[in-house]
């Protein structure tokens, strides 16, 4: 700061400056947007410095000034006035005052402003957000399509002619590959890592009760409930949410058809009817991949081991698969259905819809597994 | 004495796939006067405006802008072009995974270094004057086709930027939102001096803010001049398309 008789000159940058006098600080040559950063900031440090608390900001000598700048001269009145100070501006010319008139942010209602919450208060908006956006909503369309569900069985007119077979190709019948190659090599991981155990003990012969087990009340299940919540979720998200963001579903509406039954109904009848039958398929690769283990690592014939099957097969797993395909196979039509309804508008949404039901798919389907698990133990 | 050109396109050509696009596209456009491209569907205009934003190499002909050949810019001279340049997409190209706020914040918060609650300020006052304050917490997703627009308007406007491309601002707007948004184009250019390109094809908002017209047709230039000129020119495209004028004028009778 340099002293010149009674005024101050202070550069604010190459840009602007301004000359203090007599109450008055007269800013000069422009405030554009590339120094509005040092201006702001240079003159809350300089300002912040008076004594005296009435200024007034004339407006007469400048130049320049652009929208950023006229946000920046009520930023400055703002933030002064939070430290006791009074400002006002005069003067400047009829172009500075129309620019100053069209962009003065005072014009505009900043009560919208969304107020920023606490630390508790953000949690417990958020959990009830998630109750009443999430687990009310999955619920009511659980409600939905279990009502349609059972009401559309004794209603031949209300299916479309052809649509569950489609559904059942896809959701089913194209998934047999992936799911019996899995379940094949799982099983014959799962067999391979416990035969050293096994015969360490002598105990060979209990692998087959170890692949059965496993296999049947638990990875059989499992693995295709992952396998088909990656295929068909997905589809059935991505499918809807396309619907959603195209109006294709508000069309049905309008016709009259309502979109949980001309839509996810099928999707929910050919995925209970195709799971049951994945996971026997899955059960049988499974096993027969152990077999396969058993055979080469443990000189376990096929003979002996179908034997042994039957001691350890019992009733109550394979009605716990079933019961575990009825579940999942609702947990993964509803959760698909889901994100594609819930889905705003453009592709970006279908995106994050798709990838979202096929986690929280997976995700239910787990906890569903370990909830069956105990209730069946 | 001649006019300052801020763009000047000269003997513009472009063809696609072997497909002419532009066979000779001519015209200027001067500081501070909104000039608009004209021209049934399918003529060129989206094309001369990519050529014009450097989107498109160019094949044959020049463009200048702001005085400069932009075939010959560096990737810093573009670069320091686009600052200088505000663009309004049709559909909006609002990025759907940031706010609306956070859209418009976009651009200063990358080529400025203000304060964020001056740019918050900044921001605000852009979106107050689209009248799309409330939007500020929202994402695309959730505004209308019109407000959209608008928010595309405010991140285009953002950065005052000297020149101001539009594709079909008012395309989908009402009548009421389109006069206002033509008033606030005009205020925009009066106040800050903008020189704005624009593709339109609404007559109302033509003979609001046009300073010129340009008219294309088959990827040539048929037609350049004022409004007044337009009105009574002779060339047949031009005249069949204010032709609507004067059908208002006789159901008015």
């Amino acid at each position: 700061m340099s002293k010149k008789t009674s005024r101050y000159y202070i550069a604010l940058d190459e840009d602007t400056l301004y000359t203090y006098e007599n109450h008055t600080l007269y800013l000069t040559r422009s405030l554009l947007i590339h120094n509005c950063d040092r201006f702001t900031k240079k003159l809350l440090k300089e300002v912040r410095r008076f004594k005296v608390k009435n200024l007034v900001f004339n407006l007469d000598k400048l130049e320049d000034i652009d929208s950023a700048g006229v946000t920046a001269l009520f930023f400055v009145k703002n933030k002064l006035r939070d430290d006791g100070f009074h400002i006002r501006f005069e003067g400047g010319g009829e172009s500075i005052q129309k620019k100053i008139e069209l962009f003065k942010p005072e014009k505009y209602d900043r009560a919208l402003k969304v107020k920023k919450s606490g630390f508790f208060e953000h949690i417990g908006d958020e959990v009830l957000y998630f109750f009443t956006s999430y687990v009310y909503s999955y619920l009511i369309l659980a409600a939905n399509v279990a009502y349609w569900g059972v009401a559309d069985l004794f209603k031949s007119k209300a299916r479309r002619e052809g649509e569950f077979t489609n559904q059942a190709v896809l959701i089913g019948v194209n998934a047999v590959l992936i799911v019996v190659f899995m379940s094949f090599v799982i099983g014959l991981v799962l067999a391979l890592q416990s035969s050293q155990q096994l015969r360490n003990f002598g105990a060979n012969i209990f692998i087959v009760d170890l692949t059965v087990v496993a296999m049947m009340s638990q990875m059989g299940p499992l693995i295709t409930a992952i396998l088909v919540a990656g295929r068909s979720g997905s589809a059935i998200a991505a499918e809807i949410a396309t619907m959603k963001v195209t109006s294709e579903l508000d069309a049905l509406t309008t016709m009259g058809l309502n979109p949980i039954r001309f839509v996810v109904v099928p999707k929910l009848y050919a995925s209970l009817v195709t799971m049951p039958f994945l996971i026997i398929l899955a059960n049988s690769a499974g096993i027969a991949g152990g077999a396969t283990a058993a055979y080469f690592y443990l000189d376990i014939t096929p003979e002996v081991f179908i034997n042994r099957m039957g001691d350890v097969m019992k009733n109550k797993d394979l009605l716990t698969g079933f019961v575990k395909s009825q579940v999942y196979a609702s947990l993964i039509v509803l959760t698909g259905s889901f994100y594609g309804f819930r889905v705003i508008r453009g592709a970006e949404g279908v995106g994050k819809a798709t990838t979202t039901a096929v986690v929280v798919a997976i995700s239910l389907v787990i906890i569903a597994d370990s909830a069956l698990g105990l209730l069946f133990y | 004495m001649e006019k300052e050109k801020i763009i000047e396109v000269k003997n513009l050509g472009a063809s696609f796939d072997g497909f002419n696009v532009l066979s000779d596209v001519t015209f200027n456009a001067h500081p501070g006067e909104v000039t608009i491209i004209l021209g049934s569907s399918g003529c060129g205009k989206s094309t001369v405006l990519r050529h014009l934003l450097g989107l498109y190499p160019i094949q044959k002909g020049h463009i200048s802008v702001l005085g400069k050949d932009i075939s010959q810019f560096t990737e810093q001279e573009q670069k320091q072009l686009y600052l200088q340049m505000g663009v309004f997409y049709q559909n909006g190209a609002l990025l759907n995974s940031m706010t609306v706020g956070d859209n418009v914040a976009l651009p200063l918060k990358q080529h400025t270094f203000l304060p964020d609650n001056l740019i918050e300020d900044i921001v605000f006052m852009k979106l107050g004057l689209v009248n799309l304050e409330d939007a500020y917490h929202r994402y695309p997703s959730e505004l209308s086709g019109g407000m959209l627009k608008r928010a595309a308007l405010a991140r285009a406007i953002v950065m005052d930027p000297p020149l101001l491309f539009c594709d079909e601002p008012g395309a989908g707007l009402d009548p009421i939102s389109l006069e206002s948004l033509d008033n606030l184009i005009l205020n925009l250019k009066e106040q800050l001096g903008m020189t704005i390109l624009m593709v339109t094809h609404e007559v109302s908002s033509i003979l609001r803010i046009a300073n010129k017209i340009v008219y294309l047709d088959h990827g040539q230039v048929v037609f350049e001049g004022s409004v007044r000129d337009a009105l009574s020119s002779d060339v047949e495209q031009v005249k069949q398309f204010f032709s609507v004028i004067n059908e208002g004028q006789k159901l008015n009778l």
